[in-house]
């Protein structure tokens, strides 16, 4: 395979929120500073794309705004910066020594080795199984994966569907489906109550769809395709406590929360701690983005599961951090504006286990 | 199933391409992904576990998972979720851990 060398100051590893937003705010910052974003989608944009859903927030992430539409936005200005190149299809495989990072390029059919003077993963994360007979039966999805069929692709996942999960994401995703023309015949929670928005729930119930708290999965059932979801109800101790309901669904969502996708930070040696308020390991990080290596800086999920306004508030304070390492600028003050209104939208109330998962981070050592 | 009306979104599609599953021709729109692709034509199973030779489909659609792992224009090991589609493309059920070119 041949290997093509790239020359950038800094690389971005991820083209969804945190990456696009590190790109934009560094090159503004610094301008001459060459930046390179690898993607490994053949789309920019990250999951924002299939968030057909309004945000909320603040002015300066686009609340108000639908999901795709913000992507839209971040995308723009990205690809008007003549400073910022950005390799789609492109996975990378390794952070090495002195920097180096290995890519490999689908698209190209090549290798692309890069140098930058620093590197922010903002690889984001990856949907969560969950433990049941079946749960492999093609028609079990990831929330998340049916949302990117029937959001971006306009294609529906199938026409009945049990959704596992009441948090934000099954709400939301449960809406979206019955939106696209799919009859969502359940939603299992295994909690005794709904985690997310309560008028995302009440929105849903007027629809007419049951949530079933204290309920689980027992398995998922079918030949060579799912045919049968078998629900339960289940104790606080987490075991069946009552007779099984059946239902006759050709998919079946699971919205069972996120893990950082953390390989690269892993393998690159960045010191790692379990923090579950942030969904498991992630990379020790300071308030700056910057990881144990002084090179190496994160941004977005990948640093903890939060949301897309997070994500675009810690891509540009990775990217501010990294332009103002490489340029000898002083960006102190953007830096710390950007600081405050991150702490200001984590005030919210699905901030607070982020907040919580952050400063457990901050007290760890860096070694 | 390809969704004609929706209150929120207009799908901007590519134009309409034949491709193969499996020496079957199909048809899909340019640069979809693969996966999407294949589901519209009701295609579920897109490959199967190594043991117990379980049916496998796509699953997380983010290129995280493997799951729609398949042999694509005589490649093994093609991540088809994150792969537009392109004329012509010859998709095939994968069988094993396939090789490396």
């Amino acid at each position: 395979m041949a290997l093509k060398i790239n020359k950038c100051d800094i690389l971005i590893i991820g083209g969804g929120p945190a990456g696009l937003e590190a790109a934009y705010h560094a090159a503004k910052a610094a301008p001459g500073l060459k930046i390179s974003i690898v993607e490994e989608n053949f789309l920019l944009g990250g999951q924002l794309i299939k968030q057909t859903h309004s945000f909320f927030g603040s002015k300066n992430q686009f609340a108000g705004k639908r999901g795709f539409e913000i992507a839209e936005l971040l995308m723009d200005r990205v690809r008007k910066n003549p400073d910022i190149d950005i390799h789609l299809q492109t996975s990378a495989l390794g952070c090495y020594e002195g920097g180096i990072v290995a890519c490999e390029s689908m698209a190209e059919g090549c290798l692309k080795e890069f140098q930058p003077g620093r590197t922010i993963v903002a690889a984001g994360a990856r949907e969560n199984m969950a433990p049941f007979p079946g749960n492999d039966l093609p028609g079990v999805f990831g929330a998340g994966a049916a949302q990117t069929l029937m959001n971006v692709y306009g294609v529906l996942p199938g026409r009945k569907v049990v959704m596992l999960g009441a948090g934000n994401i099954g709400l939301i995703v449960s809406y979206q489906l019955m939106q696209a023309g799919a009859e969502v015949l359940a939603i299992i929670e295994g909690l005794p109550m709904i985690g997310g928005y309560h008028v995302h729930a009440a929105k849903i119930r007027r629809m007419g769809v049951p949530i079933l708290a204290s309920h689980t999965v027992v398995r998922a059932t079918g030949k060579s395709t799912l045919e049968e979801v078998e629900v339960a109800p289940i104790d606080k101790n987490w075991k069946i406590a009552g007779e099984s309901t059946v239902f006759q669904a050709d998919t079946l969502c699971l919205a069972v929360g996120l893990t950082p996708g953390t390989e690269l930070l892993e393998q690159s040696g960045c010191r790692m701690a379990f923090v579950k308020e942030l969904g498991g390991h992630v990379a020790w990080h300071n308030d700056r983005m910057e990881t144990s290596r002084p090179e190496i800086l994160v941004a977005g999920d990948v640093s903890g599961i939060e949301e897309a306004s997070t994500a675009m508030l810690e891509g540009k304070i990775a990217g501010l951090a990294a332009a103002e390492g490489l340029s000898g600028l002083d960006l102190s003050d953007e830096i710390s504006r950007a600081q405050q209104e991150l702490a200001g939208i984590r005030k919210g109330p699905y901030g607070e286990k982020a907040c919580l998962g952050k400063d457990k981070l901050c007290k760890l050592s860096v070694r | 199933m390809r969704i004609d009306k929706h209150p929120v979104l207009h799908f901007e599609k590519g134009r309409k391409v034949q491709f193969y599953f499996d020496g079957r021709p199909m048809t899909g729109h340019e640069g979809e992904a693969v996966t999407a692709a294949l589901h519209a034509n009701g295609v579920m199973v897109l490959s199967h576990s190594l043991k117990r030779r379980h049916p496998r489909g796509l699953f997380c659609a983010i290129g995280k998972c493997a799951s729609c792992m398949m042999r694509v224009d005589g490649q093994d090991n093609v991540r088809t979720c994150i792969l537009p589609l392109r004329e012509g493309m010859r998709i095939e059920t994968q069988e094993g851990k396939g090789r490396l070119k």
